[in-house]
Protein backbone atom coordinates (compact mmCIF):
# COMPACT_ATOMS: atom_id res chain seq x y z
CA UNK A 1 0.00 0.00 0.00
CA UNK A 2 1.18 3.65 -0.83
CA UNK A 3 1.64 6.01 2.08
CA UNK A 4 1.25 9.99 1.98
CA UNK A 5 0.30 12.01 -0.77
CA UNK A 6 2.49 13.66 -3.59
CA UNK A 7 1.51 16.56 -5.40
CA UNK A 8 2.52 17.68 -8.55
CA UNK A 9 3.38 21.64 -8.45
CA UNK A 10 3.67 23.37 -11.20
CA UNK A 11 5.47 26.61 -11.95
CA UNK A 12 5.84 28.95 -14.54
CA UNK A 13 9.26 30.20 -15.70
CA UNK A 14 10.06 29.62 -12.38
CA UNK A 15 7.30 31.18 -10.22
CA UNK A 16 5.47 28.50 -8.67
CA UNK A 17 1.52 28.83 -8.91
CA UNK A 18 -1.21 29.46 -6.67
CA UNK A 19 -2.70 26.41 -7.05
CA UNK A 20 0.42 24.81 -5.79
CA UNK A 21 0.11 26.21 -2.38
CA UNK A 22 -3.56 25.60 -2.21
CA UNK A 23 -2.67 21.99 -3.00
CA UNK A 24 0.01 21.20 -0.59
CA UNK A 25 -1.72 22.93 2.35
CA UNK A 26 -4.91 20.74 1.48
CA UNK A 27 -2.68 17.67 1.29
CA UNK A 28 -1.00 18.70 4.60
CA UNK A 29 -4.17 18.45 6.64
CA UNK A 30 -5.38 15.24 4.96
CA UNK A 31 -2.38 13.63 5.32
CA UNK A 32 -2.82 14.41 9.39
CA UNK A 33 -5.41 11.87 8.95
CA UNK A 34 -4.89 9.70 6.50
CA UNK A 35 -1.80 9.15 7.60
CA UNK A 36 1.79 9.58 6.02
CA UNK A 37 4.13 12.54 4.44
CA UNK A 38 3.50 15.19 2.13
CA UNK A 39 5.91 15.20 -1.37
CA UNK A 40 5.94 17.34 -4.05
CA UNK A 41 6.74 16.88 -7.46
CA UNK A 42 8.46 19.43 -9.53
CA UNK A 43 8.99 19.30 -13.26
CA UNK A 44 11.96 22.09 -14.96
CA UNK A 45 13.50 24.51 -12.92
CA UNK A 46 11.63 26.26 -10.03
CA UNK A 47 12.68 26.93 -6.08
CA UNK A 48 11.55 23.95 -5.20
CA UNK A 49 12.65 23.65 -1.81
CA UNK A 50 10.97 26.47 -1.20
CA UNK A 51 7.66 24.12 -0.82
CA UNK A 52 8.63 23.30 2.33
CA UNK A 53 7.34 26.73 3.46
CA UNK A 54 4.10 25.24 1.94
CA UNK A 55 3.85 21.60 4.05
CA UNK A 56 6.42 20.01 1.55
CA UNK A 57 8.55 17.78 3.33
CA UNK A 58 10.44 16.27 0.05
CA UNK A 59 10.22 17.45 -3.21
CA UNK A 60 11.15 15.15 -6.16
CA UNK A 61 12.12 17.68 -8.70
CA UNK A 62 13.09 16.40 -12.45
CA UNK A 63 14.64 18.59 -14.95
CA UNK A 64 16.14 18.39 -18.55
CA UNK A 65 13.81 17.75 -20.14
CA UNK A 66 10.89 19.37 -22.43
CA UNK A 67 8.37 18.87 -19.94
CA UNK A 68 6.22 21.19 -22.29
CA UNK A 69 5.30 17.82 -23.63
CA UNK A 70 2.68 15.32 -22.86
CA UNK A 71 5.02 12.26 -23.40
CA UNK A 72 8.09 13.46 -20.85
CA UNK A 73 5.61 14.93 -18.41
CA UNK A 74 3.46 11.46 -17.86
CA UNK A 75 6.93 9.93 -17.94
CA UNK A 76 8.23 11.64 -14.84
CA UNK A 77 4.93 11.38 -13.38
CA UNK A 78 5.49 7.40 -13.23
CA UNK A 79 8.96 7.56 -11.88
CA UNK A 80 7.84 10.02 -8.82
CA UNK A 81 4.96 7.50 -8.43
CA UNK A 82 7.73 4.75 -8.32
CA UNK A 83 10.11 6.97 -6.15
CA UNK A 84 7.48 8.08 -3.39
CA UNK A 85 5.00 5.15 -3.55
CA UNK A 86 1.97 7.63 -2.46
CA UNK A 87 -1.47 6.33 -1.74
CA UNK A 88 -2.88 9.67 -3.45
CA UNK A 89 -1.66 11.70 -5.96
CA UNK A 90 -2.82 15.08 -6.66
CA UNK A 91 -2.86 17.78 -9.32
CA UNK A 92 -4.73 21.45 -10.53
CA UNK A 93 -6.97 20.57 -13.20
CA UNK A 94 -4.75 22.25 -15.51
CA UNK A 95 -4.24 21.47 -19.45
CA UNK A 96 -1.10 20.21 -18.51
CA UNK A 97 -2.32 17.67 -15.57
CA UNK A 98 -5.39 16.93 -17.96
CA UNK A 99 -3.01 15.65 -20.71
CA UNK A 100 -0.98 14.02 -18.42
CA UNK A 101 -3.15 12.35 -15.45
CA UNK A 102 -5.57 9.62 -17.49
CA UNK A 103 -2.30 8.83 -19.79
CA UNK A 104 -0.52 7.66 -16.19
CA UNK A 105 -4.01 5.93 -15.03
CA UNK A 106 -3.92 3.91 -18.24
CA UNK A 107 -0.64 3.53 -17.91
CA UNK A 108 -0.39 1.80 -14.20
CA UNK A 109 -4.47 0.83 -14.77
CA UNK A 110 -5.11 3.44 -11.68
CA UNK A 111 -8.67 5.07 -11.11
CA UNK A 112 -8.78 8.86 -11.37
CA UNK A 113 -11.46 11.84 -10.69
CA UNK A 114 -11.47 14.59 -12.53
CA UNK A 115 -11.89 18.35 -11.17
CA UNK A 116 -12.26 17.70 -7.43
CA UNK A 117 -14.10 21.01 -5.83
CA UNK A 118 -13.48 19.37 -2.33
CA UNK A 119 -11.38 16.59 -0.28
CA UNK A 120 -11.71 15.04 2.69
CA UNK A 121 -11.01 12.23 4.73
CA UNK A 122 -13.78 9.28 5.68
CA UNK A 123 -13.09 6.05 7.08
CA UNK A 124 -9.15 6.29 6.67
CA UNK A 125 -9.90 6.99 2.48
CA UNK A 126 -9.53 9.98 0.06
CA UNK A 127 -13.23 10.78 -0.84
CA UNK A 128 -13.16 13.45 -3.46
CA UNK A 129 -16.40 15.73 -4.00
CA UNK A 130 -17.12 17.15 -7.68
CA UNK A 131 -19.54 18.13 -9.73
CA UNK A 132 -20.68 16.82 -12.96
CA UNK A 133 -23.15 18.51 -15.28
CA UNK A 134 -20.87 21.32 -15.35
CA UNK A 135 -22.04 21.81 -11.55
CA UNK A 136 -25.98 20.81 -11.90
CA UNK A 137 -25.14 17.53 -9.23
CA UNK A 138 -22.09 17.05 -7.36
CA UNK A 139 -20.99 13.18 -5.97
CA UNK A 140 -18.90 11.97 -3.89
CA UNK A 141 -15.76 9.61 -5.66
CA UNK A 142 -14.12 7.02 -4.04
CA UNK A 143 -11.02 6.10 -6.00
CA UNK A 144 -10.09 2.18 -5.20
CA UNK A 145 -6.48 2.21 -7.05
CA UNK A 146 -3.35 2.29 -5.32
CA UNK A 147 -2.46 5.39 -5.54
CA UNK A 148 -5.83 7.24 -6.45
CA UNK A 149 -5.14 9.67 -8.90
CA UNK A 150 -6.94 13.29 -8.23
CA UNK A 151 -7.42 16.73 -10.18
CA UNK A 152 -8.52 19.60 -7.89
CA UNK A 153 -10.24 22.56 -9.89
CA UNK A 154 -8.18 26.03 -8.56
CA UNK A 155 -9.46 28.28 -6.41
CA UNK A 156 -10.93 25.20 -4.36
CA UNK A 157 -9.04 25.32 -1.38
CA UNK A 158 -7.61 28.82 0.75
CA UNK A 159 -4.02 29.71 0.23
CA UNK A 160 -2.50 30.12 4.39
CA UNK A 161 0.08 32.39 4.98
CA UNK A 162 3.28 30.86 3.73
CA UNK A 163 5.02 29.34 6.80
CA UNK A 164 8.73 28.12 7.67
CA UNK A 165 10.97 26.06 6.58
CA UNK A 166 12.37 24.38 3.47
CA UNK A 167 11.87 20.90 1.93
CA UNK A 168 14.62 18.25 0.97
CA UNK A 169 14.67 17.92 -2.49
CA UNK A 170 15.33 14.92 -4.21
CA UNK A 171 16.80 14.88 -8.10
CA UNK A 172 14.40 13.04 -10.19
CA UNK A 173 15.55 10.53 -13.12
CA UNK A 174 13.35 10.10 -15.64
CA UNK A 175 14.38 8.25 -19.14
CA UNK A 176 12.48 9.13 -21.93
CA UNK A 177 11.07 5.75 -24.25
CA UNK A 178 10.39 5.87 -27.69
CA UNK A 179 6.89 7.48 -28.81
CA UNK A 180 7.51 9.85 -26.14
CA UNK A 181 7.64 12.74 -28.12
CA UNK A 182 6.03 11.84 -31.27
CA UNK A 183 3.94 14.62 -30.00
CA UNK A 184 5.36 17.67 -29.56
CA UNK A 185 4.65 21.63 -29.01
CA UNK A 186 6.14 23.31 -31.69
CA UNK A 187 4.82 26.79 -31.92
CA UNK A 188 3.57 28.55 -28.60
CA UNK A 189 1.59 31.80 -29.00
CA UNK A 190 2.07 34.39 -25.86
CA UNK A 191 -1.53 35.80 -24.80
CA UNK A 192 -2.01 39.56 -25.81
CA UNK A 193 -2.66 40.66 -22.74
CA UNK A 194 -1.44 38.97 -19.29
CA UNK A 195 -4.27 38.10 -17.49
CA UNK A 196 -5.43 35.32 -15.40
CA UNK A 197 -7.07 32.22 -17.62
CA UNK A 198 -10.86 32.57 -16.59
CA UNK A 199 -10.43 28.94 -15.25
CA UNK A 200 -8.05 29.38 -12.46
CA UNK A 201 -9.39 33.71 -11.93
CA UNK A 202 -10.44 34.63 -8.56
CA UNK A 203 -12.37 38.07 -10.18
CA UNK A 204 -14.21 37.35 -13.39
CA UNK A 205 -16.51 40.20 -15.04
CA UNK A 206 -18.82 38.64 -18.00
CA UNK A 207 -20.78 40.15 -20.63
CA UNK A 208 -23.70 39.05 -22.26
CA UNK A 209 -26.07 39.31 -25.38
CA UNK A 210 -27.40 43.04 -23.97
CA UNK A 211 -23.63 43.98 -24.73
CA UNK A 212 -24.84 44.08 -28.29
CA UNK A 213 -22.20 44.62 -29.92
CA UNK A 214 -18.04 43.54 -29.95
CA UNK A 215 -17.53 47.45 -29.59
CA UNK A 216 -19.37 47.58 -26.66
CA UNK A 217 -18.22 44.41 -24.95
CA UNK A 218 -14.93 46.21 -25.48
CA UNK A 219 -15.80 49.88 -24.35
CA UNK A 220 -18.19 48.34 -21.10
CA UNK A 221 -17.09 45.13 -20.02
CA UNK A 222 -13.01 44.97 -20.28
CA UNK A 223 -12.94 48.10 -18.80
CA UNK A 224 -14.93 46.99 -15.84
CA UNK A 225 -12.05 43.92 -15.64
CA UNK A 226 -9.46 45.56 -15.80
CA UNK A 227 -9.77 47.75 -12.75
CA UNK A 228 -10.70 45.09 -10.55
CA UNK A 229 -7.63 43.27 -12.07
CA UNK A 230 -10.45 40.08 -13.27
CA UNK A 231 -10.36 38.43 -16.54
CA UNK A 232 -13.19 39.11 -18.87
CA UNK A 233 -15.93 36.14 -19.34
CA UNK A 234 -18.72 35.91 -21.95
CA UNK A 235 -22.11 34.23 -21.92
CA UNK A 236 -22.60 31.91 -25.23
CA UNK A 237 -24.99 34.18 -27.11
CA UNK A 238 -22.02 37.04 -26.34
CA UNK A 239 -19.58 34.50 -28.11
CA UNK A 240 -22.18 33.43 -30.72
CA UNK A 241 -22.84 36.52 -31.78
CA UNK A 242 -19.04 36.98 -32.03
CA UNK A 243 -18.75 40.27 -29.29
CA UNK A 244 -16.07 37.89 -27.60
CA UNK A 245 -13.61 35.01 -28.42
CA UNK A 246 -14.59 31.43 -27.96
CA UNK A 247 -11.90 31.26 -24.95
CA UNK A 248 -13.44 33.84 -23.30
CA UNK A 249 -16.77 31.80 -23.23
CA UNK A 250 -18.59 31.09 -19.21
CA UNK A 251 -20.87 27.74 -19.02
CA UNK A 252 -21.40 24.28 -20.15
CA UNK A 253 -19.76 24.55 -23.34
CA UNK A 254 -17.00 26.70 -22.40
CA UNK A 255 -15.31 27.57 -19.49
CA UNK A 256 -16.59 26.04 -15.84
CA UNK A 257 -14.87 28.84 -13.54
CA UNK A 258 -15.01 29.36 -9.63
CA UNK A 259 -13.99 32.45 -8.80
CA UNK A 260 -14.01 34.84 -5.48
CA UNK A 261 -15.94 37.35 -7.48
CA UNK A 262 -18.02 37.04 -10.30
CA UNK A 263 -20.16 40.19 -12.02
CA UNK A 264 -22.48 39.00 -14.64
CA UNK A 265 -23.58 42.12 -16.51
CA UNK A 266 -26.62 41.44 -19.13
CA UNK A 267 -26.47 37.68 -19.00
CA UNK A 268 -30.13 36.80 -18.37
CA UNK A 269 -28.44 33.52 -16.43
CA UNK A 270 -29.46 30.59 -18.78
CA UNK A 271 -28.82 27.45 -17.70
CA UNK A 272 -26.11 26.06 -19.25
CA UNK A 273 -24.16 29.63 -17.97
CA UNK A 274 -25.12 28.83 -14.26
CA UNK A 275 -23.89 25.55 -14.47
CA UNK A 276 -20.56 26.77 -15.38
CA UNK A 277 -20.23 30.22 -12.56
CA UNK A 278 -22.59 28.95 -9.84
CA UNK A 279 -19.94 27.87 -7.57
CA UNK A 280 -18.38 31.37 -7.63
CA UNK A 281 -18.20 32.69 -4.29
CA UNK A 282 -19.70 35.99 -4.23
CA UNK A 283 -21.76 36.54 -7.72
CA UNK A 284 -23.27 40.21 -8.65
CA UNK A 285 -26.02 40.78 -11.19
CA UNK A 286 -26.74 43.60 -13.16
CA UNK A 287 -29.32 43.21 -15.82
CA UNK A 288 -32.43 45.32 -16.75
CA UNK A 289 -34.74 42.54 -16.57
CA UNK A 290 -36.00 41.93 -12.42
CA UNK A 291 -36.90 38.62 -13.83
CA UNK A 292 -34.42 37.64 -15.32
CA UNK A 293 -32.92 34.52 -13.85
CA UNK A 294 -29.46 35.47 -13.20
CA UNK A 295 -31.31 37.58 -9.80
CA UNK A 296 -31.87 34.35 -8.07
CA UNK A 297 -28.28 33.49 -7.93
CA UNK A 298 -27.02 36.49 -7.12
CA UNK A 299 -25.29 37.92 -4.12
CA UNK A 300 -25.78 41.39 -4.90
CA UNK A 301 -28.54 42.59 -7.50
CA UNK A 302 -28.79 45.77 -9.65
CA UNK A 303 -32.09 45.92 -12.10
CA UNK A 304 -30.12 48.45 -14.57
CA UNK A 305 -29.29 49.57 -17.72
CA UNK A 306 -25.94 48.03 -17.86
CA UNK A 307 -24.51 50.99 -20.03
CA UNK A 308 -24.95 53.04 -17.14
CA UNK A 309 -24.39 51.19 -14.32
CA UNK A 310 -21.10 49.56 -15.50
CA UNK A 311 -19.69 52.83 -16.35
CA UNK A 312 -19.79 54.37 -12.69
CA UNK A 313 -19.01 50.73 -11.33
CA UNK A 314 -15.77 51.43 -13.03
CA UNK A 315 -15.48 54.53 -11.90
CA UNK A 316 -16.17 53.92 -8.45
CA UNK A 317 -14.20 50.68 -8.31
CA UNK A 318 -11.20 52.80 -10.00
CA UNK A 319 -11.30 55.29 -6.65
CA UNK A 320 -12.15 52.38 -4.28
CA UNK A 321 -9.19 50.37 -5.12
CA UNK A 322 -6.55 53.04 -5.81
CA UNK B 1 -7.42 6.93 -44.58
CA UNK B 2 -10.05 5.74 -41.88
CA UNK B 3 -11.23 7.89 -39.45
CA UNK B 4 -13.00 7.21 -36.11
CA UNK B 5 -14.95 9.35 -34.05
CA UNK B 6 -16.37 8.72 -30.68
CA UNK B 7 -19.69 9.86 -29.99
CA UNK B 8 -22.07 10.12 -26.69
CA UNK B 9 -25.21 10.71 -25.87
CA UNK B 10 -25.87 13.09 -23.25
CA UNK B 11 -28.54 15.30 -21.27
CA UNK B 12 -29.11 18.16 -23.71
CA UNK B 13 -27.58 21.31 -21.84
CA UNK B 14 -30.54 23.16 -21.31
CA UNK B 15 -31.98 19.80 -19.32
CA UNK B 16 -32.39 20.55 -15.85
CA UNK B 17 -30.67 18.01 -13.95
CA UNK B 18 -32.29 16.65 -10.84
CA UNK B 19 -31.23 13.89 -8.25
CA UNK B 20 -34.50 12.39 -5.93
CA UNK B 21 -32.08 9.55 -4.61
CA UNK B 22 -28.77 10.34 -3.37
CA UNK B 23 -27.96 6.68 -3.99
CA UNK B 24 -28.85 6.48 -7.48
CA UNK B 25 -27.47 9.50 -9.77
CA UNK B 26 -28.85 12.18 -11.46
CA UNK B 27 -32.50 10.91 -12.74
CA UNK B 28 -32.51 11.23 -16.33
CA UNK B 29 -36.08 9.64 -16.73
CA UNK B 30 -37.15 13.34 -18.23
CA UNK B 31 -34.47 14.49 -19.78
CA UNK B 32 -33.83 15.10 -23.80
CA UNK B 33 -30.80 13.39 -25.29
CA UNK B 34 -28.16 15.04 -27.52
CA UNK B 35 -25.08 14.36 -29.27
CA UNK B 36 -22.27 15.78 -26.92
CA UNK B 37 -22.03 19.09 -27.77
CA UNK B 38 -17.81 18.28 -28.19
CA UNK B 39 -18.91 15.22 -30.30
CA UNK B 40 -20.22 17.39 -32.61
CA UNK B 41 -16.92 18.92 -33.16
CA UNK B 42 -15.05 15.80 -33.69
CA UNK B 43 -17.55 14.25 -36.31
CA UNK B 44 -17.76 17.46 -38.50
CA UNK B 45 -14.33 17.18 -38.29
CA UNK B 46 -14.10 13.84 -39.57
CA UNK B 47 -16.67 14.36 -42.06
CA UNK B 48 -14.58 17.34 -43.50
CA UNK B 49 -11.58 14.87 -44.16
CA UNK B 50 -13.88 12.94 -45.95
CA UNK B 51 -15.70 15.91 -47.88
CA UNK B 52 -12.05 17.12 -48.85
CA UNK B 53 -11.46 13.74 -50.20
CA UNK B 54 -8.65 12.97 -47.34
CA UNK B 55 -11.04 9.93 -46.08
CA UNK B 56 -12.24 7.41 -47.23
CA UNK B 57 -14.77 6.18 -44.38
CA UNK B 58 -15.72 7.74 -41.18
CA UNK B 59 -16.72 5.25 -38.78
CA UNK B 60 -18.82 5.63 -35.34
CA UNK B 61 -17.97 4.18 -32.21
CA UNK B 62 -20.27 4.75 -29.14
CA UNK B 63 -20.42 2.76 -26.12
CA UNK B 64 -23.79 2.18 -24.85
CA UNK B 65 -26.74 0.03 -25.13
CA UNK B 66 -29.42 0.59 -27.70
CA UNK B 67 -31.09 3.91 -26.41
CA UNK B 68 -28.32 4.98 -28.09
CA UNK B 69 -28.55 4.33 -31.79
CA UNK B 70 -30.88 7.40 -32.05
CA UNK B 71 -27.75 9.60 -31.72
CA UNK B 72 -25.94 7.42 -33.77
CA UNK B 73 -28.32 7.42 -36.49
CA UNK B 74 -28.01 11.01 -36.40
CA UNK B 75 -24.05 10.87 -36.68
CA UNK B 76 -24.72 8.70 -39.91
CA UNK B 77 -27.42 10.99 -40.97
CA UNK B 78 -25.02 13.56 -41.31
CA UNK B 79 -22.64 11.66 -43.57
CA UNK B 80 -20.64 8.93 -41.34
CA UNK B 81 -20.45 5.73 -43.28
CA UNK B 82 -21.12 3.44 -40.46
CA UNK B 83 -20.91 2.68 -36.72
CA UNK B 84 -19.77 0.52 -34.19
CA UNK B 85 -21.56 0.45 -31.02
CA UNK B 86 -20.24 -1.26 -28.25
CA UNK B 87 -22.46 -3.28 -25.48
CA UNK B 88 -21.83 -6.47 -23.57
CA UNK B 89 -23.30 -7.21 -20.25
CA UNK B 90 -19.99 -7.48 -18.92
CA UNK B 91 -19.45 -3.81 -19.50
CA UNK B 92 -21.55 -2.92 -17.83
CA UNK B 93 -20.27 -0.59 -14.94
CA UNK B 94 -17.40 0.63 -16.52
CA UNK B 95 -15.10 3.19 -15.42
CA UNK B 96 -13.22 5.88 -17.68
CA UNK B 97 -10.53 2.96 -17.93
CA UNK B 98 -12.91 0.39 -18.62
CA UNK B 99 -14.83 2.16 -21.69
CA UNK B 100 -11.20 3.46 -22.88
CA UNK B 101 -10.22 -0.18 -23.01
CA UNK B 102 -13.28 -1.09 -24.86
CA UNK B 103 -13.34 2.22 -27.14
CA UNK B 104 -9.34 1.38 -27.68
CA UNK B 105 -9.98 -2.22 -28.44
CA UNK B 106 -13.04 -1.16 -31.39
CA UNK B 107 -10.30 1.38 -32.75
CA UNK B 108 -7.43 -0.42 -33.16
CA UNK B 109 -10.09 -3.71 -34.86
CA UNK B 110 -11.48 -1.28 -37.44
CA UNK B 111 -7.85 0.40 -37.95
CA UNK B 112 -8.39 3.86 -37.94
CA UNK B 113 -6.09 6.55 -38.74
CA UNK B 114 -7.06 9.31 -36.62
CA UNK B 115 -9.48 8.77 -33.86
CA UNK B 116 -11.57 11.90 -32.80
CA UNK B 117 -13.35 12.55 -29.74
CA UNK B 118 -14.69 15.24 -27.83
CA UNK B 119 -12.83 17.63 -25.59
CA UNK B 120 -15.24 15.95 -22.66
CA UNK B 121 -18.32 14.51 -22.40
CA UNK B 122 -20.59 17.14 -20.86
CA UNK B 123 -22.53 14.99 -18.66
CA UNK B 124 -19.47 13.12 -16.26
CA UNK B 125 -17.02 16.05 -17.22
CA UNK B 126 -13.92 13.79 -16.78
CA UNK B 127 -11.97 14.51 -19.65
CA UNK B 128 -10.56 11.34 -19.35
CA UNK B 129 -11.26 8.73 -21.98
CA UNK B 130 -9.71 10.12 -25.00
CA UNK B 131 -6.42 10.12 -23.15
CA UNK B 132 -6.55 6.70 -21.85
CA UNK B 133 -7.68 5.37 -25.70
CA UNK B 134 -4.28 7.25 -27.10
CA UNK B 135 -1.95 5.72 -24.03
CA UNK B 136 -4.08 2.06 -24.93
CA UNK B 137 -3.36 2.33 -28.22
CA UNK B 138 0.12 3.80 -27.62
CA UNK B 139 -0.63 6.42 -29.82
CA UNK B 140 0.19 10.44 -29.21
CA UNK B 141 -2.99 12.97 -28.49
CA UNK B 142 -3.59 16.29 -29.29
CA UNK B 143 -6.50 17.35 -26.49
CA UNK B 144 -8.93 20.57 -27.01
CA UNK B 145 -7.85 21.63 -30.54
CA UNK B 146 -9.68 23.88 -31.86
CA UNK B 147 -7.84 24.09 -35.22
CA UNK B 148 -5.72 21.46 -37.16
CA UNK B 149 -3.86 21.54 -40.60
CA UNK B 150 -3.40 18.26 -41.95
CA UNK B 151 0.45 17.41 -43.65
CA UNK B 152 1.10 13.79 -45.04
CA UNK B 153 1.26 11.11 -42.49
CA UNK B 154 0.99 14.39 -39.75
CA UNK B 155 -0.91 16.70 -38.34
CA UNK B 156 -0.41 19.98 -36.67
CA UNK B 157 -3.21 21.25 -34.03
CA UNK B 158 -3.80 24.67 -32.23
CA UNK B 159 -5.01 24.91 -29.07
CA UNK B 160 -6.17 27.40 -26.36
CA UNK B 161 -3.37 27.53 -23.40
CA UNK B 162 -5.23 29.28 -21.08
CA UNK B 163 -5.42 32.94 -20.87
CA UNK B 164 -5.45 33.65 -24.59
CA UNK B 165 -2.29 31.68 -25.08
CA UNK B 166 -1.88 29.20 -28.23
CA UNK B 167 0.18 26.44 -28.66
CA UNK B 168 0.72 23.96 -31.86
CA UNK B 169 1.13 20.49 -31.49
CA UNK B 170 2.51 18.25 -34.36
CA UNK B 171 1.94 14.75 -34.48
CA UNK B 172 2.23 11.45 -36.52
CA UNK B 173 -0.24 9.77 -37.59
CA UNK B 174 -2.66 7.28 -35.68
CA UNK B 175 -3.25 10.39 -33.47
CA UNK B 176 -6.30 10.97 -30.79
CA UNK B 177 -7.62 14.18 -31.02
CA UNK B 178 -10.09 15.72 -28.71
CA UNK B 179 -12.12 18.73 -30.09
CA UNK B 180 -12.87 21.91 -28.82
CA UNK B 181 -15.80 24.59 -29.72
CA UNK B 182 -14.64 26.61 -32.16
CA UNK B 183 -13.26 24.00 -34.98
CA UNK B 184 -15.84 24.24 -36.88
CA UNK B 185 -19.36 24.72 -37.22
CA UNK B 186 -21.04 21.19 -36.72
CA UNK B 187 -23.71 20.45 -40.04
CA UNK B 188 -27.17 19.26 -39.88
CA UNK B 189 -28.42 16.66 -41.28
CA UNK B 190 -30.06 16.89 -44.59
CA UNK B 191 -33.34 15.28 -45.64
CA UNK B 192 -31.48 12.39 -47.61
CA UNK B 193 -28.70 12.02 -45.39
CA UNK B 194 -31.89 11.16 -42.81
CA UNK B 195 -33.02 8.65 -45.64
CA UNK B 196 -29.84 7.32 -46.30
CA UNK B 197 -28.60 6.90 -42.71
CA UNK B 198 -31.71 4.60 -42.57
CA UNK B 199 -29.82 1.88 -44.55
CA UNK B 200 -26.31 2.59 -42.53
CA UNK B 201 -24.79 -0.42 -40.83
CA UNK B 202 -24.67 -0.27 -37.27
CA UNK B 203 -22.27 -3.26 -35.70
CA UNK B 204 -22.62 -4.10 -32.19
CA UNK B 205 -19.59 -5.80 -30.65
CA UNK B 206 -19.30 -7.39 -27.41
CA UNK B 207 -16.29 -8.27 -25.12
CA UNK B 208 -15.44 -11.20 -26.95
CA UNK B 209 -15.31 -9.21 -30.47
CA UNK B 210 -13.19 -7.04 -29.25
CA UNK B 211 -11.04 -9.65 -27.58
CA UNK B 212 -11.40 -7.74 -24.40
CA UNK B 213 -9.98 -9.77 -20.82
CA UNK B 214 -13.12 -9.70 -19.03
CA UNK B 215 -11.50 -8.62 -16.05
CA UNK B 216 -10.13 -5.77 -16.60
CA UNK B 217 -13.48 -4.16 -17.56
CA UNK B 218 -17.27 -3.48 -15.98
CA UNK B 219 -18.47 -3.06 -12.15
CA UNK B 220 -15.78 -5.45 -11.11
CA UNK B 221 -12.43 -3.98 -12.57
CA UNK B 222 -13.84 -0.69 -11.97
CA UNK B 223 -11.37 1.83 -9.87
CA UNK B 224 -13.66 4.17 -9.35
CA UNK B 225 -17.21 4.83 -7.52
CA UNK B 226 -19.70 7.59 -7.45
CA UNK B 227 -22.28 8.21 -4.14
CA UNK B 228 -23.83 10.53 -2.36
CA UNK B 229 -25.41 12.48 -5.23
CA UNK B 230 -26.89 15.84 -4.80
CA UNK B 231 -27.99 18.75 -6.44
CA UNK B 232 -25.87 21.89 -5.65
CA UNK B 233 -26.39 23.57 -2.38
CA UNK B 234 -29.02 26.84 -3.08
CA UNK B 235 -27.14 29.72 -2.24
CA UNK B 236 -28.73 31.81 0.11
CA UNK B 237 -31.28 34.62 -0.86
CA UNK B 238 -29.52 37.53 -2.43
CA UNK B 239 -29.70 41.64 -2.21
CA UNK B 240 -31.43 43.91 -4.61
CA UNK B 241 -29.98 47.29 -4.00
CA UNK B 242 -32.13 50.09 -4.69
CA UNK B 243 -31.46 53.38 -5.56
CA UNK B 244 -30.30 55.42 -8.13
CA UNK B 245 -27.46 54.98 -10.52
CA UNK B 246 -24.50 56.63 -7.88
CA UNK B 247 -26.22 55.07 -4.69
CA UNK B 248 -26.74 51.51 -5.78
CA UNK B 249 -22.88 51.89 -7.22
CA UNK B 250 -21.79 53.31 -4.07
CA UNK B 251 -23.42 50.73 -1.99
CA UNK B 252 -22.16 47.73 -4.00
CA UNK B 253 -18.56 48.85 -3.79
CA UNK B 254 -18.65 49.31 0.35
CA UNK B 255 -20.47 45.72 0.34
CA UNK B 256 -17.83 43.98 -2.15
CA UNK B 257 -15.47 45.75 0.63
CA UNK B 258 -17.10 45.67 3.88
CA UNK B 259 -19.22 42.61 3.64
CA UNK B 260 -18.18 39.97 0.84
CA UNK B 261 -14.34 41.08 1.50
CA UNK B 262 -13.97 40.56 -2.16
CA UNK B 263 -11.72 43.43 -2.96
Amino acid sequence: MGNGILVLCEHEAGQFKKTAFELLSKARELAAELGGPVHALVLGDAPAAELGAWGAARVYQATGLPFENTGPKVRALQAAVAAAAPAVVLAPASLGAKDAFPRLAARLGLGMASEATDLRVEGGALVARRPMYAGKAFADVRVKSDPALVTVRPNSFPVPAKGEGSAEVVPLAVELQDGDLAAKVVERQAASSNVVDLTEADRIVSGGRALKSKENFDKVIRPLAAVLGATPGASRAAVDAGYAPHSEQVGQTGKVVNPSLYIACGISGAIQHLAGMRTSRIIVAINTDPEAPIFQHATYGIVGDLFEVCPALTEALGSAMK
Amino acid sequence: MKVGVCLKQVPATDSRIQVKDPAAGVDTSDVKWEINPYDEFALEEALKLKDDKKASEVVIFTFGDKAAEAKIRDGLARGADRAVRIDDPALQGSDALGIARALAAAAKKEGVDILFCGKQAVDDDQAQVPAMVAELLGWPQVLAVDHIDYGDGSLRARRPAGGGATEVVEAPLPVVISCDKGLNEPRYASLRGIMMAKKKKIAVLGVGDLGLDPSQVGAAAAMVAESNWSEPPPRPPGRILEGDTPQVVAELVRLLREEAKVI
